[in-house]
């Protein structure tokens, strides 16, 4: 899930769920909400100036995995306990992908949901390629 | 790439601009235009590549305007000057612009500021990151003076809204 501000994430999920779907997009603003909410608790709680900030959050069923740009971009990966830091993988996420096939796009407007099929058949393909993907989730 | 293509190609542009617009405001205007679409992209690309985080305070973001993205992006590192007593305006001082390699304005056009993109670009990145600025050029070789002179000034930051319907 990709999102820039100012408006939240309305990109369709890895799963492919269709964006206009109103449960997935309540889904969106609440976590949207909810990811606003811890940055802005971890800055405030941290007694050093913030580098990276918030990385990462963990449930006893999921993990939450977060990096985000100084222009507002988040990239955000749920994934199962087991896996480690991935930032270097959000920041090709970010950087491989997004950057590449979206906003270098000129016909791609931004701020909105990514229709790019090229974007996300190669989101796809990367997060497949990642050893930590498993075949049995996706 | 090579250079002159690029030249040649800003060149083109405006030319095509003076003939659609017919008056130099006006091309100044879509100029600046041009140069925000172009910035609000190009910032994305500018952090993809350089790794470079959130500034932290006006003059780290001059230092980096100079040094890191003029050098990617125009193969040229202008220096900084006459910072403002509060800290809240400078000066890039470009020695060479190669924008205007082998450009001469004529007569007619003497109100026209040739790389008017280049204020849109700067202040459609910095829009991005939270800032917002006026850019603009001060001094141009184009109309003679030694140097060209790009006034950068600090006009305030851009708080993060949660959209509507959030609190």
């Amino acid at each position: 899930m990709i999102g820039a501000l100012p408006s939240p994430p309305p990109l369709p999920r890895f799963s492919g769920t269709h964006a206009h779907n109103p449960g997935v997009f309540l889904e969106y603003k609440l976590m949207y909400g909810m990811l606003f909410s811890i940055r802005s608790f971890v800055s405030k709680m941290s007694p050093v100036d913030m580098k990276d900030g918030f990385l990462a959050f963990q449930t006893s069923r999921y993990k939450l995995h977060y990096y985000e740009t100084p222009t507002g971009v988040k990239v955000v990966m749920n994934t199962d306990l087991g896996v480690g830091p991935i930032r270097d993988v959000l920041h090709h996420i970010y950087s491989g992908l997004y950057v590449e096939l979206v906003v270098k796009n000129p016909l791609c407007p931004l701020g909105q949901t990514v229709q790019s099929e090229l974007f996300r058949s190669r989101l796809d393909a990367y997060i497949r390629s990642l050893p930590f993907f498993s075949a049995r989730a996706g | 790439m090579s250079s002159e293509l690029f030249t040649l190609t800003y060149g083109a542009l405006v030319t095509q601009l003076c003939k659609d617009y017919e008056n130099d405001e006006d091309v100044n205007k879509q100029l600046d235009k041009m140069g925000y679409n172009i910035g609000v992209r190009l910032i994305e690309d500018f952090l993809a590549r350089s790794n470079v985080g959130r500034c932290h305070d006006f003059r780290e973001t001059a230092d980096v305007i100079a040094k890191v993205a003029f050098k990617m992006y125009l193969g040229i590192t202008p220096s900084i000057t006459n910072w403002s007593p509060a800290g809240d305006e400078f000066s890039l001082i470009l020695e060479n612009n190669p924008l205007v390699d082998f450009v001469e304005l004529p007569d007619n056009h003497s109100s026209l500021i040739y790389s008017n993109l280049l204020c849109g670009v700067l202040r459609g990145a910095l829009e991005m990151v939270q800032m917002a600025v006026d850019v603009k050029f001060v001094q141009d070789t184009l109309k003679g003076d030694g140097v060209t002179e790009i006034r950068m000034r600090f006009i305030k930051r851009i708080e993060d809204n949660l959209p509507a319907g959030e609190e």
